[in-house]
C-alpha cells in the first residue's frame, strides 16, 4: 500500500474510533478524552508558529486568556453567544499577535529573547486583567450556568458529550488545515525560514510578511480554545488563564511528540494527558497518598523523553509504521 | 508625600535590589556562557533557602554564615548538573532544553513538598526585626547585612573572572566557542565550572533571602522570572550589569508602588522588560549579541 | 481510544497497547457499594499552591468516618481526590470519584475548582456538600445538586466589619481612622465592594478610611506598601491578607516602627494560622482576625478536637479548627442525610440534604438548614485574637474564651 493510502486508512479508522467514543466510554474518559483534545489543538496551534516558523512562543497562555475573556465578556453584558462572540475573540487575538510579532520582528528579535518577549507581554495582560474590575478582577468572571436536558449548541451549553464533539471538530479542524498549510506555498516558505533564514530572505522571501501569517494563524487558532475554555469551565480567572504554567502546558504535548510534524501535538497531547491521568490512578491505588508523588513521576518520564527522545515520539513511531519520516 | 517617605522607599529599593541582583548574577553568568536558559532557577534559590533554614534549625547558624558550606555545596552540585544532565543539550534547540529545565524544576518543586511539606518555613535572628534609623530614615538590618553580601560575593566573582586564569578561560569561552576549543580549552570542564559558580551565587542570594521572606516550595517560579527581568534589563553576560538591573528594578517597583499603585507594580517591571528588549536587547551594559 | 491503527500485524500490537492504557485508566479496585456504607469523594488542593490549606482540611476529613460513626453509627468510605489546585484536574477527579462510585461529592476550598465540580456534580446528578468556597456564584446557578455549607463573600465581610463594631464597643475604643490594606485577590476583592456598600451604612462604624493599599499576592516585599501605610498617620490598619504577606507585613511593620493601635483583619485567613505565631512570636501577639471559626464551647468542638488530636498529635488544632470544621460538617451532612433517606441513591441523598437541620455543630451560626439555593444562611464568624501565640476567641462573649485587648500595648498616643 502506498504511503498516502496508509496515512489515509489510519486516519479513517482514528475518526472513526474518535467519532464513536462516547458510545463506548463513560462520563469521566470522555472528560479526560476531552482534555486530550483540547491539548492537541492547543498544541497544534502553537505548532504553527514554532514548528512550522520557527518562532519559540512561551507566552501562549495570552491568547488563550484573550479568546476566553472576549467571548465570556460578550456573553455576561450583552447575552451574545459564542458563535458570534468567537469573531471578536480571533480579532483580538490576531491583533494581540500581529502587533508582538511586528515589534520583535521590526526590531530583530528572535531565538530566547523572542520567546521572554513572549512571557513578558503575558504576564503583563495577566496583572493587567487583575486589575479590570468589570471583567471581574482578581475575583474571576462567572458565566452563569442553567442545567440543560438537552444539549444548548448555540450557547455551548450542555453535557460532557457536547463538549467532547465540539472539541473533537476543532481539532479536527485543526488538524486539517495545518496538513493543508504545511502543502501549502506558505508551508515551504515557513519551512524556508525555520532552516535558515537568512538564505529564505537571500532567496527573495518576504520572511517578516510569512512569520507574521504564522503567528496570526497560530493566535487566532488559540483564541478558540480559550472561548471553549471559557464555556466549558465557566469561571475565568487571570491568574489561572494567562498564567505561565498554562503556556507550558500547552507547548508540552508538541514537544514531546515532535515539533513541526502534523501528528506530533496529537500524540503528544494524548501521551501527556493519559500519562497525568493513569499516574494518578496508579498512586492512589498504590495507596501512596503523598500529594506531590505524582508529579514527580510525571517531571521524571518527561525528562526522559526530552533526553532520550529530543525529536519527539512521533518520528520514530511513524517510521515503524511504515509511514516514511514522518510529517 | 514626603521626603522621607520616597527616601525610605528608595533605599529599601535599592538594598533589595541588590539582593535580587546576585540571585539574577548567577543566572547571567551561567546564560552569558553556557548558553543555556536557566528555567529551573528559581527552584534552585528555594532549595538553598530551604537548606539555610535547616542550618538554622539544626544549628542556629546565622543564614550569612550559612551562605558559605551553602554555596559550596551547590557549586558541586551544580558542576554536576551541567556536566552530567545538560552538558548535551547546549547544541540542542531552545524548546528542548526549556522543557528539560522545566522537567527539572517541576521535580524539585514536587521532592521539597513532599519532604518539607506546604508549610511556610523561615529563621528567626535577632537582627531580623531590627532597623538603625538616621532622623526619619530606616535602614533595615536583615536587608542591610544581605546587600553588603550580594556586593561582596559580586566583587568575589568579578575578581575571579577579571585577575584568574581561569576567569579568564571561561570568559574566552562566552565569547567564542570554536576559538575556545580550537586553542585547546577544556570547555566541557569550564561550562560546567560556571555553571557550579552560577548556582553558588543563587545558593548566596537563597541564604540571604531567608532572612527576608517564608519559604514554601512554590515559591521558585516567581523568581526565575525576576531574574530573567533583570538580566535582561541589566544586560546578559555583564556582572555588574546584574546588579544593577536589580537595584532598577527594585527601585523602579518600589517607585511604581508608591506613586501609581502598588498591586500593580509587577507590570511596571515586565513592561521595561519589553521595552528593554525592543530598543536595547544587549540591556544596559552587555553587549551586543 | 484508539490511536496507532496501522496494518494487521501492527493493528494487533496496537490494539494491545491500547488496551494497556485503558487499563491504567480503568477504575481500580472497585468494590461495587453494599448497602450499608456510604461513599463520599473528597476534593482537596493537596498539592500545587493551595497545598497548605488543602491539607489542613483534609484533617477534617480523616478524623470523620470515626466521629460519624460513633455520633450517627453510620458507615462512611471516604475516596480522596487531589485537585492539584488546578481547574482541569478538579473535574476530571470529580469525574473520575463519581465512576468510582461515589455517592456524594465534598469539596474543595478553591472557587473556581469547585464551580467546575459543580457542573460535573449538576450534570451526573451526584450531590456536592462544598465545605469551604465563598464566591457567591457556586449557589445561585440554580443547582439542584450543589449544597453549601459555608458564608459567602458578602456574609462574611457584613460579619467581619460588625464584629469590629462590636469590638470597639467591648473596649470603648473609638478609633476615627483606618488605613485598609489588602491583597488584590477574591476576598480583598470582595471586602473592598463590602466594604463601600456596607460600610456607610453600619453606623457603630465612625471611622473614616483614609487611604486604601492594594498589593499583589505574590510581593515578596512590601516595604513600600508599608511605607504608604504608616504614612497615613491612620488609628488601625485594616487589612486582608493571606498567610505569606501576612508575615512579611507585620514584620516589615516592626521593621519600619510603625505602631497603630492595632491590626484588624475583617475575615481573610492568614493571621490565625499557625505559621503566623510561629514565625514572628511575640508580634503575632494582639493581631485580630474576624474569621468564620469554630465554637470553642460547643459539644461537638470538644469531640473532634479529641480525634484531631489522636490522629495529628504534634499539631494544634486551633489552628486548624475552621478548615477542619466546615470540612467535618460537610461531611456530617452527607451522613446525616444518608442516615435519614436510607438509601445511597444520589437523588434520595440530596432531597435528604435539602432537608438538613442539624443543630449541634462545631462551627459558630445557626443550626445547618439549606435555603431554597442550597446555602446555609447564619453562619457566623468569631472575632479571634492572637495571645499569648494562640488565636484565642475574644468576640461575641457566649463563645469567648478571653477578653479582647484593644488597643494593643505597644500602641503609643501621638
Amino acid at each position: 500500500m502506498s504511503r498516502d493510502a496508509r496515512i489515509g486508512a489510519l486516519l479513517a479508522v482514528l475518526a472513526a474510533a474518535l467519532i464513536a467514543l462516547p458510545l463506548a466510554a463513560n462520563s469521566y474518559l470522555l472528560s479526560v478524552a476531552t482534555l486530550v483534545l483540547y491539548f492537541a489543538y492547543t498544541g497544534q496551534a502553537w505548532n504553527v508558529m514554532m514548528g512550522f516558523a520557527g518562532q519559540l512562543s512561551l507566552g501562549h497562555a495570552l491568547y488563550v486568556g484573550l479568546g476566553a475573556y472576549a467571548a465570556a465578556a460578550l456573553f455576561t453584558q450583552f447575552g451574545i453567544g459564542p458563535w458570534a462572540g468567537m469573531w471578536l475573540a480571533m480579532a483580538l487575538c490576531v491583533a494581540a499577535g500581529v502587533a508582538i510579532g511586528f515589534l520583535a520582528f521590526r526590531f530583530g528579535i528572535s531565538g530566547v529573547y523572542f520567546a521572554l518577549l513572549t512571557i513578558a507581554f503575558a504576564e503583563f495582560t495577566r496583572i493587567g486583567f487583575d486589575h479590570i474590575g468589570w471583567l471581574g478582577g482578581p475575583g474571576g468572571l462567572f458565566l452563569k450556568v442553567e442545567a440543560h436536558k438537552t444539549a444548548d449548541l448555540a450557547n455551548l451549553r450542555g453535557g460532557q458529550t457536547m463538549f467532547y464533539y465540539v472539541m473533537l471538530a476543532l481539532a479536527s479542524g485543526a488538524f486539517a488545515l495545518c496538513a493543508g498549510l504545511l502543502k501549502s506555498r506558505a508551508g515551504y516558505y515557513w519551512r524556508a525560514i525555520r532552516e535558515d533564514e537568512e538564505a529564505a530572505r537571500a532567496l527573495g522571501i518576504n520572511t517578516f510578511r510569512w512569520k507574521l501569517l504564522a503567528v496570526a494563524i497560530s493566535a487566532a487558532m488559540t483564541s478558540l480554545a480559550g472561548v471553549f475554555f471559557a464555556f466549558y469551565y465557566n469561571n475565568l480567572f487571570p491568574e489561572q488563564i494567562f498564567h505561565i504554567s498554562q503556556s507550558i502546558e500547552i507547548i508540552l504535548g508538541p514537544i514531546v511528540g515532535g515539533v513541526g510534524t502534523l501528528f506530533g501535538p496529537i500524540l503528544g497531547a494524548a501521551m501527556l494527558t493519559t500519562l497525568a491521568d493513569a499516574l494518578n490512578n496508579l498512586v492512589a491505588a498504590m495507596g501512596w497518598d503523598i500529594p506531590g508523588v505524582k508529579q514527580v513521576f510525571y517531571g521524571v518520564i518527561l525528562l526522559l523523553v526530552v533526553m532520550f527522545v529530543p525529536n519527539g515520539i512521533w518520528p520514530p513511531i511513524a517510521k515503524w509504521l511504515g509511514l516514511g519520516r514522518g510529517s | 508625600m514626603s521626603a522621607s517617605l520616597i527616601a525610605n522607599v528608595v533605599i529599601a529599593g535599592v538594598l533589595t535590589g541588590l539582593v535580587y541582583g546576585l540571585m539574577a548574577l548567577g543566572l547571567s553568568v551561567i546564560f552569558g556562557v553556557v548558553r543555556v536558559v536557566n528555567f529551573a532557577h528559581g527552584e534552585m534559590m528555594t532549595i538553598a533557602m530551604y537548606a539555610a533554614v535547616l542550618l538554622f534549625g539544626a544549628f542556629k547558624l546565622d543564614p550569612l554564615l550559612a551562605a558559605l558550606p551553602v554555596a559550596a555545596l551547590f557549586f558541586g552540585l551544580g558542576y554536576a548538573l551541567q556536566a552530567g544532565l545538560i552538558n548535551p543539550f547546549i547544541t540542542r534547540p531552545e524548546h528542548s532544553q526549556f522543557i528539560l529545565l522545566v522537567a527539572v524544576a517541576t521535580i524539585l518543586t514536587n521532592v521539597l513538598l513532599m519532604v518539607f511539606g506546604p508549610d511556610a518555613r523561615n529563621v528567626q535572628t535577632d537582627y531580623m526585626l531590627d532597623s538603625w534609623a538616621i532622623g526619619q530614615v530606616l535602614f533595615d538590618k536583615a536587608r542591610v547585612f544581605s546587600a553588603l553580601a550580594a556586593l561582596a560575593t559580586a566583587a568575589g566573582l568579578f575578581a575571579f573572572f577579571r585577575y584568574s586564569r581561569t576567569g579568564t578561560a571561561i570568559r574566552a569561552c562566552a565569547d567564542s566557542h570554536l576559538g575556545a576549543l580550537i586553542v585547546g580549552l577544556n570547555v566541557k570542564h569550564l561550562y560546567a565550572l560556571t555553571f557550579g559558580l552560577g548556582a553558588a551565587c543563587v545558593a548566596v542570594a537563597g541564604c540571604m533571602m531567608t532572612l527576608l521572606v517564608e519559604v514554601t516550595p512554590s515559591v521558585g517560579p516567581g523568581y526565575t522570572l525576576l531574574g530573567f527581568v533583570i538580566v535582561i534589563v541589566g544586560g546578559l553576560g555583564s556582572m555588574p550589569g546584574a546588579l544593577l538591573g536589580g537595584v532598577l528594578i527594585g527601585v523602579s517597583e518600589a517607585l511604581a508602588g508608591l506613586f501609581i499603585d502598588p498591586s500593580a507594580k509587577s507590570m511596571f517591571s515586565f513592561g521595561l522588560l519589553i521595552l528593554v528588549l525592543l530598543l536595547r536587547p544587549q540591556g544596559l551594559l552587555g553587549r551586543r549579541p | 481510544m484508539e490511536r496507532n491503527n496501522g496494518m494487521n500485524r501492527r493493528k494487533f500490537s496496537t490494539a494491545l497497547a491500547a488496551g494497556g492504557a485503558l487499563t491504567a485508566l480503568a477504575p481500580f479496585g472497585i468494590a461495587r457499594a453494599q448497602g450499608g456504607k456510604l461513599k463520599v469523594g473528597v476534593l482537596l488542593p493537596r498539592s500545587g499552591f493551595e497545598a497548605l490549606i488543602g491539607q489542613s482540611c483534609q484533617k477534617g476529613v480523616d478524623l470523620a468516618p470515626e466521629v460519624i460513626k460513633s455520633m450517627l453509627g453510620v458507615d462512611i468510605e471516604i475516596i480522596n481526590a487531589d485537585t492539584e489546585s488546578n481547574v482541569n484536574t478538579a473535574r476530571t477527579r470529580a469525574e473520575r470519584l463519581i465512576e468510582e462510585g461515589a455517592h456524594v461529592l465534598v469539596g474543595a476550598f478553591d472557587s473556581g475548582q469547585t464551580v467546575a465540580i459543580a457542573q460535573v456534580a449538576e450534570q451526573r446528578g451526584v450531590p456536592l456538600v462544598v465545605n469551604i468556597a465563598a464566591a457567591p456564584q457556586i449557589t445561585e446557578q440554580g443547582y439542584k445538586f450543589v449544597f453549601r455549607n459555608f458564608p459567602t463573600a458578602g456574609e462574611l465581610v457584613k460579619n467581619g466589619l460588625s464584629l469590629i463594631g462590636d469590638l470597639f464597643q467591648a473596649t470603648s475604643i473609638v478609633p476615627r481612622t483606618a488605613v485598609y490594606m489588602h491583597v488584590n485577590d477574591t476576598f480583598g476583592q470582595a471586602m473592598t465592594g463590602g466594604i463601600k456598600a456596607i460600610l456607610p451604612r453600619l453606623t457603630q462604624l465612625p471611622f473614616k478610611i483614609v487611604d486604601t493599599i492594594p498589593y499583589d499576592p505574590a510581593a515578596r516585599d512590601l516595604s513600600v506598601e508599608v511605607s504608604k501605610a504608616k504614612a497615613t498617620n491612620a488609628d488601625f490598619l485594616l487589612l486582608v491578607c493571606r498567610l505569606n504577606d501576612s508575615i512579611v507585613l507585620r514584620r516589615e511593620m516592626v521593621k519600619q516602627r510603625w505602631r497603630p493601635m492595632g491590626l484588624i483583619d475583617p475575615g481573610s485567613p492568614g493571621i490565625y494560622e499557625e505559621q503566623f505565631s510561629k514565625s514572628l512570636g511575640k508580634y503575632a501577639d494582639y493581631c485580630i482576625d474576624n474569621a468564620p471559626w469554630f465554637n470553642p464551647k460547643a459539644e461537638l468542638t470538644h469531640v473532634v478536637e479529641a480525634a484531631f488530636k489522636k490522629h495529628n498529635p504534634k499539631e494544634h488544632f486551633v489552628f486548624h479548627g475552621t478548615n477542619v470544621g466546615y470540612t467535618f460538617e460537610a461531611i456530617l451532612i452527607a451522613a446525616d442525610a444518608f442516615k435519614r433517606a436510607g438509601s445511597t441513591n444520589p437523588k434520595a441523598l440530596a432531597d435528604a440534604i435539602r432537608a438538613t437541620d442539624i443543630k449541634e455543630r462545631v462551627m459558630l451560626g445557626g443550626p445547618i438548614k439549606f435555603n431554597a439555593k442550597g446555602q446555609v444562611e447564619g453562619n457566623q464568624s468569631a472575632c479571634v485574637q492572637i495571645l499569648n501565640g494562640t488565636p484565642k476567641v475574644v468576640l461575641p462573649s457566649f463563645a469567648a474564651e478571653a477578653k479582647p485587648v484593644f488597643p494593643w500595648p505597644e500602641y503609643k498616643s501621638a
